[in-house]
């Protein structure tokens, strides 16, 4: 059963969401609104976890308490207690397609599933709400060692990398957002690629929120063996509904010795969504963390994906591309920290700005004392397309160490009337000139991602500048 | 029938300062014109009028296709009615490919009716019929991927506006200096290449200094702007007249004329030290 009616009028042109629709779904359990001790313990009984977690989670929901709200980036105004943490969709998680219930496979079919699961049979992994109900593995990757499962299923069979690794490498301690997913986590991908793996098509996974004002909560970690390699992407997209919604997830990477990682999101959520989401990696020596970043929609985002270069040698770089449009505050970024001498960080940030809509750009360049001879380049560019929005830029640069290299260059640009009169000459309209131009502007980081991505992408930007001009 | 472009008494000004003070000219489908005249004297203009840029502004007068008024429509329309001009200083613009670009200008001049988001050009015939065009002119095949005059040299933007006259196949194009920053051996390919694709087959109009460009291109017209005016009209005996003797007599001629472009170079000069 569903319904193609969106939860309300659409508000301005260009604000197209392409996936505003919702599926009715009847969970089989929706824990009481709001968060307290029973709730968390009401979760962690459910998934029958083990002690450890439990107390975990317990510690993290006092921390989470005890936190004030961040005091920088965009304005938030979320009633915690207004929120459902936990939903479970089925009860078990579907094997093959066949399992999978006819009303969640509706919601697939129009975010395009079917389509990723012909091609990356392998590797795809959905989530629905709050659990994991569908994904495969390819066999030959469980034969190579390859874990891809979701994080509760991880808890119960990993016992041993999961004590080792969750919440090491972002405690609870780090943000009253980290704490809370801490507290309330479910679902999420949990991956491990053995010493010397390479993983030659990207692993993916889809995230999607639906019951209305239901917190997700998603909760990754990865862990990249000694001299292994892999691409995870996920991408993201929610329904449009009038209540606000919470998106705040974790995601935890570990890049052992000579491995390689890279990581690339495309968010485009409702623009009634908070999306507040920590991602942190470690990259040891010689490895290379790559997080490719893009955010589309959304009410504010704050999402600044880190790479901590822990040993000499280690390489990070970070990708981003963030659009906002009327009523959106993209508060996007990242950090580099160099821990250790010979490290080499770049950060490329890419946003644009339309319909008064505000993209900042804050970052954070680390050198720590003893990481001479480090490198490190960041460049943001701005582009602006009119006179109501508007770009910011809030660079940190702290260094404690003589022998570096450090660069920083930022640009902000509007369309060219040059520029769209060249196109226009050729014949082509204004709609078309100025989404051409401002696929341009991304082009440099768009041809990182997939093939597939990378068509997404471009039509998602295209839905946006729809009706911004003439 | 023949396709006519034609300029009456247009009055041109750019900001509030009149740059064309009257301007005639009749270019039939077929015919090749070539517009001559010093520094400054308003050629550009003329050209970047015709496509409907939005900082020079029609003042008075009238430029009809066919009968039909261009100074209505907007610039991507006077695309897809068949006018085209190769411009002094193209733009770049970075991220987007050549060959993504020459599909969807293509698609559009070619099917002038299509609507937004419609298919465009099937990719293989595309593909197929760009990598003729550009060995033709001798160009690397590896130029439709790199990005719109992004790095371009003096020499290949040129060649890629040339490459843009033969896809679009326009009915009346203007080549704005189309040989400045070539060498000698690109000038004469370009003149061939150029005399190739529209000579007689389109109308033309050649802004040009050098009469290199001319050479496979004889003009059944050549005129001269002096001050916002078209001053003289000849042969193509008059272009090379001009070639080899400047324009002291044109200047001599035509005193008023040339006091207006005094006034503007100065008015220039001015403004850049400003
Ligand atoms: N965008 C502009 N802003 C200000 N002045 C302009 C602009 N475009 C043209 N003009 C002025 O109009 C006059 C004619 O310029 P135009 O470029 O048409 O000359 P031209 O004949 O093409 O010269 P050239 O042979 O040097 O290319 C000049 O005085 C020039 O400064
Ligand atoms: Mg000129």
């Amino acid at each position: 059963m569903s319904t193609d009616a969106p939860a309300e009028p659409k508000s301005e042109i260009g604000e197209i969401n392409k996936y505003n629709f919702r599926t009715e779904t009847t969970g089989v359990f929706k824990a009481k609104k709001g968060i307290n001790r029973d709730i968390v313990n009401q979760i962690s009984d459910i998934k029958n976890e083990p002690d450890w977690m439990r107390e975990f989670r317990l510690r993290s929901l006092d921390i989470f308490e005890s936190k004030p709200m961040p005091k920088w980036g965009g304005s938030i105004d979320i009633d915690f207690q207004d929120i459902f943490y936990y939903l479970k969709p089925t009860d078990h998680q579907g094997k093959t397609w066949d399992d999978v219930p006819q009303e969640i496979k509706d919601t697939f079919d129009k975010l395009g599933i079917p389509e990723a699961e012909k091609k990356f049979l392998a590797g795809v992994k959905a989530q629905f709400e709050s659990e994991v109900v569908y994904g495969s593995l390819e066999e030959d990757l469980a034969k190579k060692g390859v874990i891809f499962t979701d994080t509760d299923t991880a808890v119960r069979e990993h016992p041993e990398l999961l004590r080792e690794y969750f919440g090491k490498i972002i405690p609870p301690e780090d943000n009253k957002f980290a704490a809370l997913n801490s507290a309330v986590w479910s679902g999420g991908s949990f991956i491990y690629i053995p010493k010397g793996v390479s993983i030659d098509f990207p692993l993916q996974a889809y995230f999607r929120i639906n019951a209305e004002s239901m917190g997700q909560f998603e909760r990754t970690l990865i862990l990249v063996d000694e001299g292994a390699n892999v691409h995870y992407v996920e991408g993201c997209t929610a329904p449009m509904y009038s209540t606000e919604s919470l998106h705040s997830a974790v995601v935890e990477v570990v890049v052992k010795r000579n491995a390689r990682c890279r990581y690339t999101t495309i968010q485009n959520w409702a623009n009634n969504i908070y999306n507040l989401v920590t991602k942190r990696a470690y990259a040891y020596g010689d490895a290379t963390m790559e997080w490719v970043d893009g955010n589309l929609g959304s009410k504010l985002t704050m999402k600044y994906p880190a790479v901590h270069m822990m040993e000499p040698g280690a390489r990070g770089e970070i990708l981003s591309i963030a659009f906002s449009s009327a009523g959106q505050h993209q508060d996007a970024g990242a950090k580099l920290v160099h821990e250790a001498p010979n490290t080499t960080g770049q950060i490329i940030s890419k946003s644009i700005s339309k319909n008064g809509g505000r993209s900042s750009y804050r970052g954070l360049v680390s050198v720590h004392p003893g990481a001479h001879n480090s490198k490190n380049n960041v460049v943001c560019d701005a582009l602006i397309l009119d006179a109501e929005s508007r770009s910011d830029t809030y660079p940190y640069i702290e260094v404690s160490e003589q022998d570096v290299q450090i660069g920083h260059e930022a640009s902000v640009s509007r369309i060219g009337e040059e520029q769209m009169f060249y196109l226009l000459s050729r014949g082509l309209t204004e709609q078309e000139a100025s989404t051409m131009i401002v696929n341009g502007f991304i082009e440099p980081l768009v041809k990182e991602l997939p093939m597939e991505y990378a068509i997404e992408m471009n039509r998602l930007i295209q839905l946006q500048m729809e009706g911004s001009v003439g | 029938m023949t396709h006519v472009l034609k300029i009456e008494d247009l009055h041109v000004s750019v900001g509030d300062k009149p740059i064309l003070r009257g301007v005639n000219l009749t270019l039939n489908h077929g015919e090749t014109h070539a517009l001559m005249g010093p520094n400054g004297s308003g050629k550009s203009t003329l050209g970047l009028a015709i496509m409907g840029h939005p900082g020079y502004e029609v003042t008075s007068g009238s430029i009809t296709l066919d009968g039909k008024d261009v100074l209505e429509m907007a610039p991507d329309e006077r695309a897809r009615a068949g006018i085209f001009m190769a411009f002094q200083r193209p733009m770049a613009i970075p991220g987007v490919k050549m060959a993504d670009f020459l599909r969807h200008a293509t698609t559009n001049v070619r099917r002038p009716d299509r609507k937004e988001g419609e298919e465009l050009i099937p990719m293989r015939e595309f593909r197929k019929e760009l990598r003729e065009k550009m060995e033709h002119l001798r160009m690397d095949s590896e130029f439709a991927r790199r990005y719109v005059n992004d790095g371009f040299s003096g020499g290949e933007m040129k060649r890629a506006e040339i490459l843009q006259l033969a896809m679009l196949q326009p009915k009346f194009a203007v080549l704005d200096e189309t040989d400045s920053g070539l060498d000698a051996d690109a000038v004469r390919l370009a003149s061939e290449s150029i005399a190739d694709i529209g000579h007689q087959k389109m109308g033309l109009l050649i802004i040009t200094h050098h009469d290199k460009l001319l050479e496979h291109n004889p003009p059944d017209f050549t005129h001269v702007m002096l001050g916002g005016r078209l001053v003289e009209t000849g042969g193509k005996e008059l272009a090379e007249e001009l070639h080899q003797h400047g324009y002291d007599r044109i200047r001599k001629a035509y005193p008023d004329a040339e006091a207006l472009n005094q006034k503007l170079l100065a008015e220039e000069a001015e403004e850049a030290l400003a």
